[in-house]
C-alpha cells in the first residue's frame, strides 16, 4: 500500500531506535501520546521494545469511546429501546457498557441498532426509512466532527425531518490543558495526534509549549512515524527548547484544513463537556447551533435512568495519566474484552484493552 | 483517536468521488479537499477526504530515511 | 413454484414435490432415490469420524461461493483436517416462508457440485419452513462421515518445539468477501471467499508418510484465534512471523481502513498444518501442486518458549502476544 509500507520499514526503525538510544540522556523521560490510536500502534508494532527503560509512554484521553461518560451512553441506550428509532454508530460504540446495558445488549433485545462505516451512511438509512427516527452517536474529535457537520448540512439541505445527531463530540486542546494544570503526572513531552491536527493545524498546540514547557511533536501513526516524532521529542527535551513540531509533514500543515474548520464552526459551537473520569471541562464539547439546533437529538424527549458508575472501574485516573490498567482490581479478572466493566477495555485502542490484547 | 487511510482518487464528480486502496473502492465526500484531482492521494477518515496526502513531502521523509540509512552504512 | 410456502414444510404434497424436484433430483444419490426414513450405509473396519456444523450467512451469495458451497466444504474440512477421508454428508434445511425457489435451486446445485468435487454422497436431509420473519431466507445444517486415513493419527499431544507452521494460501478473504457485499458497506472489492473442500489436499499430503502432528482450518475467528485454540493450556509456544504470512492486498487494503486486523479475519477454504521440521519442505512441496494450496507458506514455528501463547514478530522485528478474537470485529474510526 503506497505512502504506507514505506513507513513501515524495519531498518529505518531500527535505526531511529538507536538514534533515540544514544540521544536519551536525561534520567527519566516520560511521554504522553494523546491519541488513542497512537496507543494501539505502539502495542501493535511492539514500539516499547525499541525504547530504552528511562522513556516511558503514557496513554492520554484521546480514545473518544473512553472519553464518553455514562451519561451519554445512557441516553443512547434509552433512545435505541423507543419503538421507532434507529440507531446508527461507528462500530467503536457498539459494546461499550453504560450505567446498566450496552447497545449490543438492546440489540439483541430487539432494538435496530446500525454499525456505519461514514455518518453519510447513517444519512442514507434516513432516506431509506421515512418513516422511523434515525439518530447518529456522533463521537469522536475534531477529526471526525467535520463529517458529521457536513453530513448535518446535507440533512438541512435536503430537508431531512427524520435524522437527527447526538452530539458527544469533544475537543482535544481543552483536554490536554486539563491534563498538564492538574500536574498529576510530569510530562516531558506530548506525542500530539496526527489526524485531529489535520483538520485543526498545529497552531493551537502553541500553548503547551510556550506557557508549559513542554515538548510538541505531531506525529503520523506508522511505526516510523512514531519512533521519528519520539525521537524529536527527545531532542527538544535535550536542548531544553520546546516548539510545536511537525513530525507527519506529508498530511499535517501549520493551518489545518481551512474547509474542514469552517464547516465546524457553521454547525457546531462549543459547551462545556463531560468527559469520563476528568469531569466537565470548559468548552471541550460541541452542541449544533440554533441554524441546526432541528437535527439535535435532545429534542426527542426520552427518559434516561440515573447514571450509575463501576467504583472499581479506573478508567478516569488511566485516562489523565495517573494510574494504569495493572492498578485496577478488575483487569483481567472480572473485566476482560468479551465482558467490559469498563470503556477502556473496550475500544481496542483503550489503555485496558490495548494492555490486555499485546502487552499483558 | 482517528484511523485515516491514503486512498488514490480515482473518479470525481463535483464533491464526490471514488477512492481506491490496494483494488478496494469506496465512494467518498470531497467537501473538504475540493481541489482534489483525479490520481491524488487523499487521506480518508469515515468516507471523508479530510487532506491531500503531500507526496512531495511524503519522498521528502522518505529520502531522508535513505540518507540516514546510507550513513549509517558508510560508517 | 416461485417462493416457499409454509405448506412446502408441511409433509404433504408439496413438500413431496419439493423433495422429489429438487432434492433428490439434484442431489442424485441411490440412498435418497430410496425414499427412507434413514440413509444404510456400508463402513468395513475403519474408524469413523462424524461431525456436525450449521451454516448461516448473510448474504447467502457471495463473491466466489454461496451458503451451499459453504456448507459442504465446511463439513468436509472438519472431517478432513481429523486426518479422515469424508464420503457420506447430510443436509438440513431449515427455510423461511417465502425464500426464492430459484436461489434454492441455485444452492443446492452448489452443494452439489461441492460435493461432487469432493467424492462425497449427499445420502439423507430434510426440510422445515418457519413463519417470514421467524428465519433468515435459509439455515443449513450438514454433517458428516468419514473414515480415518489408516496409520494417521493427529493431535495437540504430538506437537513439538522446532515444528513448522503451514498454511495454504492468503488469509481473511472469506470474511472480507462477504463482509464487503453486506447490506450497507458501501466498498468495492474484487476479493472473493476461499470457500473450498479441502480433503484431496489433506489426504494427499497425509499418504505420503510425512510427520504431520496437527491440523485445524481457521474459520470464524481467524488464524490468530486457531493458533491459540493449539497452543492453550499447552507446554509449548507459537512464534508468528508477520511478514510471511500471505495477506492478499485486498485485504489489507480493507482491514486497513476498518481497522481489521487479517488474522482474526474468517476463512474457509484454509488448513493450518503443524509438521515435523525435516519433513516441512517436501509438505510445502506437495501442497503447492494443488490449486487450493498454491500460495502455501510458511507462517511460524512451534518454540519452547512462552507456552500456551502465540507470539507476532512484527515486521519491524519487535514481539508482541497474538490474543484469541474476543467477539466481532466491527468497523471502526478509532
Ligand atoms: S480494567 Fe476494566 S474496570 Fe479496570 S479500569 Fe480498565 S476498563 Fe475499567
Amino acid at each position: 500500500m503506497k505512502y504506507i509500507d514505506e513507513f513501515r520499514d524495519r531498518k529505518v526503525c531500527e535505526q531511529l531506535a538507536k538514534e533515540i538510544s544514544n540521544r536519551a540522556i536525561k534520567k527519566d523521560i516520560t511521554l504522553m501520546e494523546v491519541c488513542g490510536t497512537h496507543t494501539m500502534a505502539i502495542f501493535r508494532y511492539g514500539i516499547k521494545s525499541f525504547l530504552p527503560s528511562n522513556i516511558a509512554l503514557l496513554s492520554g484521553p484521546g480514545c473518544p469511546v473512553c472519553v464518553t461518560p455514562n451519561s451519554e451512553i445512557d441516553k443512547a441506550i434509552a433512545f435505541s429501546r423507543k419503538e421507532e428509532v434507529i440507531i446508527t454508530t461507528f462500530g467503536d460504540m457498539f459494546k461499550v457498557p453504560g450505567s446498566r446495558s450496552t447497545l449490543a445488549r438492546e440489540k439483541s433485545l430487539g432494538s435496530d441498532i446500525r454499525i456505519v462505516y461514514s455518518p453519510v451512511d447513517a444519512l442514507k438509512i434516513a432516506g431509506e426509512n421515512p418513516d422511523r427516527i434515525v439518530i447518529f452517536l456522533g463521537i469522536g474529535f475534531e477529526t471526525t466532527i467535520p463529517t458529521v457537520a457536513a453530513t448535518i448540512k446535507d440533512a438541512k439541505n435536503k430537508k431531512f425531518k427524520n435524522f437527527f445527531v447526538l452530539c458527544c463530540h469533544k475537543l482535544i486542546p481543552p483536554a490536554i490543558k486539563v491534563v498538564l494544570e492538574s500536574g498529576e503526572v510530569l510530562i516531558d513531552g506530548f506525542l500530539l495526534p496526527g489526524h485531529v491536527s489535520i483538520i485543526t493545524g498545529t497552531g493551537v498546540y502553541k500553548f503547551i509549549a510556550k506557557n508549559y514547557n513542554k515538548g510538541c511533536v505531531v506525529s503520523g501513526f506508522e511505526p516510523v512515524d512514531i519512533l521519528q516524532a519520539i525521537l524529536m521529542l527527545v531532542k527538544q527535551i535535550n536542548e531544553d527548547n520546546y516548539s510545536v513540531e511537525n513530525q507527519y509533514t506529508r498530511s499535517v500543515k501549520e493551518e489545518g484544513n481551512l474547509y474542514a474548520k469552517q464547516l465546524m464552526n457553521e454547525v457546531f459551537e462549543p459547551v462545556d463537556s463531560e468527559w469520563r473520569g476528568i469531569g466537565i471541562i470548559p468548552g471541550s464539547g460541541l452542541k449544533l447551533k440554533e441554524k441546526y439546533s432541528q437535527f439535535d437529538a435532545n429534542n426527542i424527549s426520552v427518559k434516561v435512568e440515573p447514571v450509575e458508575e463501576n467504583p472499581e472501574c479506573i478508567c478516569g485516573e488511566i485516562l489523565r495519566g495517573v494510574k494504569t490498567p495493572l492498578d485496577c482490581s478488575l483487569f483481567g479478572v472480572e473485566c476482560l474484552p468479551e465482558n467490559p466493566k469498563g470503556p477502556c477495555m473496550v475500544s481496542s485502542e483503550g489503555t485496558c484493552a490495548a494492555f490486555y490484547k499485546y502487552g499483558k | 483517536m482517528c484511523l485515516a487511510v491514503p486512498m488514490r482518487l480515482i473518479e470525481k464528480e463535483g464533491k464526490t468521488g471514488v477512492a481506491e486502496i490496494s483494488g478496494v473502492k469506496r465512494e467518498v465526500r470531497l467537501d473538504f479537499f475540493p481541489e482534489a484531482e483525479i490520481g491524488d492521494y487523499i487521506i480518508i477518515h469515515a468516507g471523508f477526504a479530510i487532506q491531500k496526502l503531500d507526496e512531495k513531502e511524503a519522498e521528502e521523509t522518505l529520502l531522508l530515511f535513505k540518507e540516514m540509512l546510507e550513513g549509517v552504512d558508510d560508517e | 413454484m416461485d417462493t416457499i410456502l409454509l405448506a412446502h414444510g408441511s409433509g404433504g404434497k408439496m413438500m413431496h414435490t419439493l423433495v422429489k424436484d429438487v432434492f433428490v433430483k439434484e442431489f442424485d444419490s441411490s440412498h435418497l432415490r430410496k425414499y427412507e426414513d434413514s440413509a444404510v450405509l456400508e463402513i468395513i473396519d475403519k474408524k469413523i469420524v462424524f461431525t456436525t456444523d450449521s451454516y448461516v450467512v448473510d448474504p447467502i451469495f457471495f463473491p466466489g461461493g454461496d451458503i451451499g458451497k459453504l456448507a459442504v466444504s465446511g463439513t468436509i474440512n472438519d472431517i478432513s483436517v481429523m486426518g479422515a477421508v469424508p464420503h457420506f454428508l447430510s443436509c438440513g434445511l431449515i427455510l423461511e416462508e417465502g425464500f426464492s425457489a430459484e436461489e434454492l435451486q441455485k444452492v443446492i446445485k452448489s452443494m452439489k457440485k461441492s460435493a461432487d468435487e469432493s467424492s462425497c454422497e449427499i445420502v439423507t436431509g430434510d426440510t422445515k419452513v418457519v413463519d417470514k420473519g421467524k428465519g433468515d431466507k435459509i439455515f443449513i445444517n450438514t454433517s458428516a462421515i468419514g473414515t480415518m486415513i489408516p496409520d494417521v493419527s493427529l493431535s495437540k499431544k504430538f506437537i513439538e518445539p522446532g515444528d513448522m507452521i503451514l498454511i495454504n494460501g492468503f488469509i481473511g478473504d472469506h470474511g472480507i468477501a462477504v463482509l464487503s457485499k453486506r447490506k450497507g458497506m458501501e466498498f468495492e472489492t474484487s476479493i472473493k471467499s476461499d470457500v473450498q473442500p479441502l480433503n484431496k489436499l489433506i489426504g494427499d499430503l497425509l499418504s505420503n508418510g510425512l510427520s504431520v502432528r496437527f491440523m485445524r482450518d481457521p474459520t470464524r475467528g481467524g488464524v490468530a484465534t486457531t493458533l491459540n485454540e493449539i497452543c492453550d493450556g499447552m507446554e509449548f509456544g507459537i512464534e508468528l512471523i508477520e511478514e510471511k504470512i500471505p495477506v492478499r492486498e485486498g485485504v489489507k487494503g480493507f482491514c486497513e481502513i476498518l481497522g481489521f486486523d487479517p488474522l482474526y479475519v474468517a476463512n474457509e477454504g484454509k488448513v493450518i498444518i503443524v509438521i515435523k521440521r525435516e519433513d516441512s519442505d517436501k509438505a510445502l512441496e506437495i501442497i503447492k501442486k494443488f490449486p487450493e494450496g498454491r500460495d502455501a507458506d510458511f507462517i511460524g514455528e512451534v518454540t519452547r518458549e512462552n507456552a500456551g501463547r502465540v507470539i507476532l514478530r512484527t515486521i519491524i522485528g519487535s514481539h508482541r502476544i497474538v490474543d484469541m478474537l474476543s467477539g466481532e470485529q466491527l468497523p471502526r474510526i478509532c
